[in-house]
C-alpha cells in the first residue's frame, strides 16, 4: 500500500501523520508539495492539518484552489481514499468532495482538548478498526470546526450512514453538553456516499503513542492499512 | 541629484537637530553630547534614529549591563550563553537545545492580541535564526487585579494572540503561568518563551564574515508599523498610552510559518555565513550587530529593501519593526540555490547590500548617502551606567501567632483552589493546541512540561517560574526562589536540569528603589545558578514598566530546562493509583510571611518571604532525582504557592484520585503545616514508602509518611473530608466564570 500526504505553506500536521502513516504501513508516505503538478499512483491521499494559506480568506478555501487539488478531486472521483483531518476536513469541504462548511467554532474561541467520540460507523476503509458504538478519545485543536449543513443536507448525511464520528460524554451519549464547537448533529466526522472520502476535525495522528495520549488514533491507520493493503 | 524623490529624501533627511527631536527620541542631552563628539559633526535624522534605538535600553542593556555580566553563563553542557539571539546547551547525542524568553510587555497593554502575537513570534525567530526546529512555546504573563476593568480584555486578547500565532506555527504552547496583582494594572507582563531542537555541530551565529559577501532580506516586506518599539519599550508609560498603538507590530504567523521552513530547508545546506533576525529596531539593530561582530563594514541600498508601502523614508525603513523578517550572509556563490528556496516558499529574497572593511554602515537611498556611521561605537560605547541603588528595608517576619487558623479547613482549601492566583488554567491553555508535533508527553497544568525529542526516548522539560511578591518584599530571596523553583519543578518531572534563561521585568532604574530590586533579584538569581550548577544562557531584560510612576512589582521569570535522559523516568503530577504512599520531602518550619495563605484568606500582604537555603535546595533535589532514576515515585509535585494542602489537592485533581492525610506526627499549628510555604519541599507518591523513608535518613534528608491515597475524596483526619468533585468545581470554576461575565 502506498500513501501521498499533500504539504500545502501552512500545514503544519503533515509530519505528524507521516509518522502515524509510517508507523502504521512500516514505511513513509510521499510528501507531495502542493505546487507539484501530479499525484504518484496511491492507495490512500491525505490532507493534513494546519493553517494553510494562513487560514486566510477561509479555512481550506485557498488550499481547495491549488492546482495539486485538481489531481486530488480527479483521484477521489475515482475512488482512491482521501482522508482529511481538520485543515483537510476543511479543504474536502471547500472542494465539494464533502458536503456542508466548518464555520467559527459557537464559543468563539480555539479549542484544543481531547474530546470522547462515538464511532458510528465501522467500514471499510476508514473505521475498519474500531467496533460500532465504541467511545474513543482522540484530541481536538481547531478554531473553525462547527459542522453546519442545511435540513436536507443532514438528513441526506443521516439516511445514508455517512456521520462517522460524533462528539459525545464519556458514556457515549451524544449530548449537547458534550459538543465542544456547536457541530450540527455533533458531527465530528462524515464520509462521502460511497464512503471512499473521510473528514474529520480530530485529529486521529496525535495518538499513535502509549507516552503521549493512548492507541485511539493508531486504530483508525492500522485499520486502514489492513483494509487498503 | 535631480530626481524630485532624491530631493525630498535629502530635505527629510537634515532637519534641525533640536533638544526636542533629541528628547523625542528618548535621548538624554548627556547622551546626544556624545554621539556628536564620536561623529564630530550632527547626525542626520536617519543616523539620529539609528543611534537612538541602538542605545535604547532595549537594545543596549545599559542601566543592566553590569549587573548581569555577574550571572553564571558557564558550564560543561552550555554550548552558547547569553550575545547570541539565543542560548544553546548540550543535550546528548550530538544534540542541543536552543532557547530563550523574551518580553512583549508594553505592546502587549497597547493592544493585547498583536502585542502578544508578534511576541510569541519574535522569540521563535530568536530561535530558528541558529538553525533549530522550535519545539515547545511557553508563556510567563501578569496581569492586574480581577477587578480592573481592563483585566478581562487583556487576558483575552493576550491568550488569543499567542495561540493564534503559535498554533498557526504548529508548535506546541505547553507551560506557562499566570498571576494577578494590581501592581500590574498598568502595566501588564508578556514574556515568551521558546526552545527549539537543531544538531549540535549546525548551530548558525550572527557574526558576519567575507569581505564582499551579499547581505540578504528574506521573509516579508517592509511596513511602517512598529517604528520606535525599541524606543517605547524603553520608557515609561504616561496617559497617551493608547496613543502609541501605531507602534504596536502586526503579526502575520503564516508568513513566519513559511519563514521557519525556508531557512530550514537553507540551513540544510552550506550556504548561511551569519544569520540575524529583525526583531526590536528592526534592519538597523540587525545590520549593526552583524557587523559590529563581524568587524567589517556594511554597505546598504534601501531601494532593494522589499516595502509594501510606497514613499517609506530611509529613516522609515531603518527603523520599522515589521515582523517575519531575516537577515543573512551568504557565501559568494550560494545566492542562486538560496533564492530558488525562498521562491519556492513565495517569500522576499533580495540583495540589499554587502560586506566591506570599512567598518562603517553606509546607508543609501535614490542614490544618496542618509546614513553612514562607524559601526563599533553603536555597540561598544553606548552609555553604561552604574545606577545608584537602594537595598529594600528587610520585612518583619510574621510570627505564626499572628496568623489565625481557619474556622473551616475544607472551605478554606476549596477558597484557596479556586483563587485568581491558584486555579486552573484550563480556560488559557484550551485555547493553545499544546499536543502538535506529536510529542507532547507531559502537557500544561503540571510542574514542568515535557516534550520527548523527535525520534527518540528522551525529553526536554520545560517550565517558567517567579513569585513577584518574594521579589517585591526581599530581592535577593526573591530572585534565588525563581531560580530554586524552577529547578524543583525540573527535577519533579523527572528530568536532569541543565540551564535557564531569565527575563527581567522591573520598573524604572533610574529610581534607586527600583534599581535595588533589580541589583537583588540578579544577585540572587546569581547565588542560586552557581549553588545548583544552573547557568544562565540567555535572556532579556525590560524596565521601565511602570505606568504614571507606579512600577509593576519586580518579576525576574526564569524560564527552566531539563533533560530527561530516559522519558521512562518523566514523573508525572497526578496520583496514579489508590495505596500508594504519599511523603513530604523537605522541613516544614511554619513560614507563613508572604504566603498565599496569608494574602488571600486573611487580606495580609506582609512578612518576609521565606527563606532560601541553596544546600537544602540541591541536596534535597537530588536525592527525590535519585529516587526518581530508581523507579521509587510514581508521582510528584513540588511545594509551592499555597503549601501543602494545595500541593495535595493538585496531585489529586490531577490524577483523579483522592488521598487521605492524617496529621497527627506534625507538632506545628495545623494550619501552619498545610499552608506555609517553606521551601526546599516535594510531595511525592510512591510504591516503596519504606524503602524512600530509610534512603531519606541515610542522605540525610527530612521525608516525613502523611498518609496514602485513597478513590474519589481528600481526606485530612480531624479537619475535613471532601469528594474530588468539590475541589474539581472550585478550582476549574473561577476563570471560566471570571472570563464569560463582563
Amino acid at each position: 500500500m502506498k500513501a501521498a500526504v499533500i504539504v500545502f505553506p501552512g500545514s503544519n500536521c503533515d509530519r505528524d501523520i507521516a509518522v502515524a502513516l509510517q508507523q502504521s504501513l512500516g514505511k513513509a508516505p510521499d510528501m507531495v508539495w502542493h505546487g507539484s503538478g501530479s499525484l504518484p499512483a496511491v492507495d490512500l491521499i491525505v490532507l493534513p492539518g494546519g493553517f494553510s494559506y494562513g487560514d486566510y480568506l477561509r479555512s481550506g478555501a485557498m488550499a481547495a484552489h491549488s492546482p495539486i487539488m485538481k489531481e486530488v478531486v480527479a483521484k477521489a472521483k475515482a475512488g482512491v481514499p482521501v482522508l482529511g483531518v481538520c485543515n483537510g476536513f476543511q479543504m474536502l469541504t471547500e472542494a465539494k468532495l464533502l458536503p456542508g462548511v466548518l464555520m467559527r467554532n459557537a464559543g468563539l474561541k480555539f479549542i484544543c482538548k481531547s474530546v470522547p467520540l462515538r464511532v458510528e460507523r465501522s467500514h471499510y476503509p476508514f473505521t475498519a478498526g474500531y467496533d460500532k458504538g465504541a467511545v474513543i478519545h482522540i484530541p481536538i485543536a481547531h478554531n473553525e470546526g462547527n459542522y453546519t449543513i442545511d435540513g436536507d443536507g443532514l438528513k441526506r448525511l443521516q439516511d445514508q450512514d455517512q456521520i462517522v464520528f460524533r462528539y459525545c460524554d464519556a458514556a457515549g451519549q451524544v449530548t449537547p453538553e458534550s459538543n465542544p464547537n456547536g457541530a450540527q448533529d455533533n458531527i465530528a466526522g462524515i464520509v462521502n456516499e460511497k464512503g471512499t472520502v473521510l473528514g474529520m476535525m480530530p485529529h486521529p495522528e496525535r495518538v499513535v503513542d502509549p507516552l503521549n495520549g493512548g492507541l485511539d488514533g493508531r486504530r483508525l491507520f492500522d485499520g486502514l492499512v489492513e483494509a487498503l493493503s | 541629484m535631480t530626481s524630485p524623490a532624491a530631493e525630498a529624501a535629502k530635505a527629510h533627511n537634515h532637519p534641525e537637530i533640536t533638544p526636542e527631536l533629541v528628547a523625542e527620541h528618548g535621548l538624554k542631552p548627556d547622551e546626544y553630547e556624545r554621539i556628536l563628539e564620536i561623529m564630530g559633526r550632527p547626525p542626520s535624522l536617519t543616523e539620529l534614529g539609528i543611534y537612538s534605538v541602538m542605545w535604547s535600553e532595549h537594545c543596549s542593556y545599559k542601566s543592566s549591563k553590569k549587573w548581569l555580566k555577574t550571572l553564571p553563563t558557564e558550564g560543561p553542557q552550555v554550548i552558547c550563553g547569553p550575545g547570541e539571539n539565543a542560548g544553546v546547551v548540550d543535550i546528548g547525542d550530538g544534540q542541543a537545545a536552543i532557547f530563550k524568553i523574551e518580553s512583549h510587555n508594553h505592546p502587549s497593554f497597547i493592544e493585547p492580541y498583536q502585542g502578544a502575537a508578534t511576541g510569541v513570534g519574535g522569540i521563535m525567530r530568536d530561535v530558528f535564526t541558529m538553525g533549530a526546529r522550535p519545539i515547545a512555546n511557553l508563556n510567563a504573563l501578569r496581569f492586574g487585579s480581577p477587578d480592573h476593568p481592563k483585566t478581562r480584555h487583556l487576558l483575552s486578547g493576550v491568550v488569543a494572540g499567542i495561540g493564534g500565532y503559535g498554533n498557526c506555527m504548529g508548535v506546541p504552547t505547553v507551560a506557562g503561568e499566570v498571576n494577578f496583582h494590581p501592581a500590574y494594572n498598568g502595566n501588564i507582563l508578556v514574556n515568551a518563551m521558546t526552545v527549539g531542537l537543531a544538531p549540535a555541530d549546525r548551530i548558525f551565529y550572527s557574526k558576519a564574515a567575507g569581505i564582499g559577501n551579499p547581505v540578504i532580506y528574506v521573509g516579508a516586506k517592509t511596513g511602517r508599523d512598529g517604528i520606535h518599539g525599541a524606543t517605547m519599550a524603553s520608557a515609561e508609560f504616561g496617559e497617551d498610552a493608547e496613543e502609541k498603538r501605531p507602534t504596536v507590530q502586526v503579526g502575520d504567523p503564516f508568513t513566519e510559518k513559511l519563514l521557519l521552513e525556508a531557512c530550514l530547508e537553507l540551513m540544510a545546506t552550506d550556504a548561511i555565513v551569519a544569520i540575524q533576525d529583525m526583531g526590536a529596531a528592526g534592519l538597523t539593530s540587525s545590520s549593526v550587530e552583524m557587523t559590529s561582530k563581524g568587524g567589517l563594514g556594511l554597505e546598504m541600498d534601501l531601494d532593494r529593501v522589499p516595502q509594501r508601502e510606497t514613499n517609506m523614508t530611509a529613516y522609515e525603513i531603518m527603523l520599522s519593526e515589521s515582523q517575519e523578517r531575516m537577515l543573512m550572509v551568504l557565501k559568494p556563490d550560494a545566492e542562486d540555490n538560496a533564492r530558488k528556496i525562498f521562491e519556492k516558499w513565495a517569500l522576499d529574497f533580495a540583495v540589499i547590500g554587502h560586506l566591506t572593511d570599512s567598518g562603517r554602515l553606509v546607508i543609501k537611498q535614490h542614490g544618496l548617502v542618509m546614513a553612514d556611521l562607524d559601526v563599533p561605537p553603536l555597540v561598544a560605547n553606548a552609555p553604561e551606567y552604574d545606577r545608584a541603588w537602594e537595598t529594600t528595608p528587610a520585612h518583619d517576619a510574621v510570627p505564626l501567632s499572628q496568623v489565625t487558623a481557619p474556622a473551616d479547613y475544607g472551605r478554606n482549601l476549596l477558597a484557596l483552589l479556586g483563587a485568581p492566583d491558584l486555579c486552573s488554567r484550563r480556560w488559557i491553555w484550551e485555547q493553545y493546541d499544546h499536543h502538535v508535533m506529536g510529542d507532547t508527553v507531559q502537557g500544561p497544568g503540571g510542574d514542568a512540561a515535557v516534550v520527548r525529542v523527535h525520534g527518540s526516548t528522551k525529553g526536554l522539560a520545560v517550565t517558567t517560574d517567579c513569585t513577584p511578591r518574594y521579589c517585591f518584599a526581599d530581592p535577593r530571596t526573591g530572585g534565588a526562589q525563581a531560580v530554586v523553583e524552577a529547578w524543583r519543578n525540573l527535577i519533579a518531572s523527572g528530568a536532569k536540569p541543565l540551564a535557564a534563561t531569565n527575563n527581567l521585568n522591573f520598573g524604572n532604574p533610574e529610581k534607586p528603589r527600583i534599581m535595588g530590586q533589580l541589583v537583588g533579584c540578579v544577585q540572587g538569581m546569581g547565588d542560586a545558578c552557581a549553588a545548583l550548577d544552573f547557568p544562565i544562557v540567555s535572556g532579556n531584560v525590560s524596565l521601565y514598566n511602570e505606568t504614571e510612576g507606579k512600577a509593576i512589582l519586580p518579576t525576574p521569570v526564569i524560564g527552566g530546562l531539563g533533560l530527561v535522559e530516559d522519558l521512562a523516568h518523566a514523573t508525572p503530577m497526578g496520583f496514579q493509583e489508590a495505596g500508594h504512599s504519599l511523603i513530604l520531602i523537605g522541613e516544614t518550619k511554619g513560614h507563613m510571611g508572604q504566603s498565599l495563605y496569608l494574602r488571600d484568606c486573611l487580606a495580609r500582604e506582609a512578612g518576609a518571604p521565606p527563606l532560601i537555603c541553596l544546600e537544602t535546595e540541591k541536596r534535597n533535589g537530588l536525592f527525590v532525582r535519585a529516587q526518581i532514576l530508581q523507579g521509587r515515585i510514581q508521582s510528584c509535585h513540588d511545594v509551592s504557592d499555597g503549601g501543602v494542602a494545595l500541593a495535595l489537592a493538585d496531585m489529586a485533581l490531577a490524577g483523579g484520585m483522592g488521598v487521605s492525610v492524617s496529621l497527627e506526627k506534625i507538632d506545628l499549628p495545623a494550619h501552619a503545616f498545610l499552608f506555609a510555604e517553606d521551601q526546599a519541599r516535594y510531595l511525592v507518591a510512591t510504591t516503596q514508602g519504606e524503602q524512600l523513608l530509610k534512603d531519606a535518613v541515610a542522605a540525610g534528608v527530612p521525608a516525613l509518611l502523611l498518609g496514602e491515597t485513597v478513590p474519589d475524596e481528600v481526606t485530612i483526619t480531624g479537619l475535613f473530608s471532601l469528594p474530588l468533585s468539590d475541589l474539581k468545581t472550585a478550582h476549574e470554576g473561577w476563570m471560566p466564570g471570571y472570563m464569560a461575565h463582563p
